[in-house]
């Protein structure tokens, strides 16, 4: 096994590893926007809870979620160490005029938007799962069914506007990160064909600026109680 | 025209360098941006001075010997060699400033001039195709569709500059790597190497310090010969399709 783990500590092994694990990571995203977008819905939150409590007790959701963990810390750990060989790549004496208009924002900040997503990331899990899963969530009937009432802690959060503000910038470099990560991972794929570079560009930025908008959106209706 | 003109001065590799800058009066805009530092360079030794070293030889556009970073651009403002960039595409007046090649791979030996003999030993790791000797083949024996001749034609014209490692960011390679690797696994002539190629020179790209490639896509941009990143795709596949399944014989073929 030398080989492989020769391969896995290449420049494009290595890459292949953020790759991969970004394309899973954009897949998640799909899911847990069609999770949240039941927070739109004028039920009392009752969709969105037996929704949350079922992906908080399910098994094969559960076995996921860890797989998903595992792959958030592997994406940023193998691009920080990417990121620390690129520097040192560059050699001790930096250029003294450099210009940028060869290539987009985006693509030469992807460590600093992979850094607020994945502080966003802990908040984020502190604020919501680490409650449902250790936290007292207070707890609600439905026909008989007991169903820990997460909308509510949501609801709570989202009146606060500093909160909601944090949400939409980190949405915000969320939407950055994926223009460039989406295209990215298929190009270092090796997934560079002619007759499907624009669709993949095309879904590609689409999908930075459809999911972290609706993601967004949905802090911002609660706050103004849409 | 007049210029003002900030050019890195160092001794040696060991030195530290520092900018100096030179006011040069006699510049005519039909001048190549060579032509010009002959200029200061004969001024430079009329007074006494060090001249300016930098790297040259055929001054067409084609060796891939010429470098320096002018005003943040490998090769100048221009998609070109800087061999083949005039001083008509400065202003009158303006301030240029030239480096050279920043990356740990091509360590600076004089002032401008960097060593880039990184790229060859690249080139040594599996850049060839094998020629058995015996009688001369005939030149249409092996049928290639012309789109195919003419895209290892593409990925063939790289000059091995070095414009791509200072361009990049992260000082990568893979643009250059990528197209000779191309040029060989597009054609029938590099089947015999095909599945070690990638493999090695990749292990050697990354042997010799160079970054990873994050598909900014500058490279691209500022290539005097305009290669693709698409190469750089086909660069990947080469190297998963090699990693995994190169090395399958057991005999050693005399290595």
């Amino acid at each position: 096994m030398a080989w492989f783990t020769k391969f896995l500590s290449s420049t494009l092994g290595r890459k292949l590893l953020v790759a991969l694990t970004g394309i899973f990571l954009i897949l998640f995203l799909a899911v847990h926007l069609a999770g949240n977008l039941q927070l739109l819905k004028d039920d009392g939150g009752k969709s969105f809870n037996i929704y949350a409590e079922f992906m908080s007790t399910n098994g094969l959701v559960q076995f996921i979620s860890k797989g998903n963990f595992a792959f958030i810390l592997l994406h940023a750990v193998v691009a920080l160490l990417l990121t620390v060989k690129n520097r040192n790549a560059r050699g001790t004496e930096r250029y003294a005029v450099s210009s940028s208009k060869s290539s987009i924002w985006a693509s030469r900040n992807m460590g600093i938007l992979g850094t607020i997503i994945l502080l966003f990331i802990v908040i984020h899990l502190k604020d919501f799962w680490a409650q449902m899963h250790f936290g007292a969530v207070p707890v609600v009937d439905y026909d008989g069914k007991q169903v820990r009432d997460l909308a509510s802690l949501v609801d709570l959060w989202f009146a606060k506007a500093w909160y909601v503000g944090v949400y939409v910038f980190c949405m915000g470099a969320l939407a950055f990160h994926l223009w460039h990560g989406f295209e990215s991972a298929f190009q270092t794929l090796g997934l560079n064909h002619l007759k499907y570079n624009a669709v993949i560009s095309f879904v590609g930025r689409a999908f930075a600026i459809i999911v972290p908008l609706l993601f967004a959106l949905i802090p911002i209706a609660m706050f103004f109680d849409f | 025209m007049k210029v003002t003109l900030k050019i890195w001065r160092q001794k040696g590799s060991n030195d530290k360098g520092s900018f100096k800058t030179y006011q040069h009066d006699h510049v005519s805009p039909d001048m190549s941006f060579l032509e010009m530092l002959d200029v200061l360079n004969t001024d430079l030794i009329k007074k006494g001075e060090d001249p300016v070293h930098f790297d040259h030889d055929c001054r067409e556009g084609i060796c891939g010997m010429c470098s320096l970073y002018i005003n943040g651009h490998p090769h100048g403002p221009l998609q070109t060699t800087t061999c083949q960039l005039h001083m008509r595409s400065f202003k009158d007046g303006e301030t240029i400033t030239i480096e050279p090649w920043r990356a740990k791979a091509f360590p600076v030996i004089k002032d401008l001039v960097v060593d880039r003999t990184a790229f060859d030993r690249i080139q040594q790791a599996g850049g060839y195709v094998s020629v058995n000797t015996g009688g001369v083949p005939d030149a249409n024996e092996i049928p290639i569709p012309k789109k195919i001749a003419d895209e290892a034609f593409d990925a063939a014209t790289c000059i091995g500059c070095g414009a791509c490692v200072a361009a990049c960011k992260n000082a990568s390679a893979m643009l250059f790597v990528s197209a000779k690797i191309s040029q060989f696994a597009l054609l029938p002539q590099g089947k015999p190497e095909r599945k070690e190629r990638a493999e090695r020179m990749v292990a050697q790209m990354d042997a010799e310090g160079f970054g990873a490639c994050t598909n900014t896509k500058a490279c691209e941009a500022e290539c005097p010969k305009g290669i693709s990143v698409t190469n750089i795709a086909r660069m990947n596949r080469e190297y998963y399709s090699s990693v995994i399944s190169s090395y399958e014989w057991q005999v050693g073929g005399g290595e």
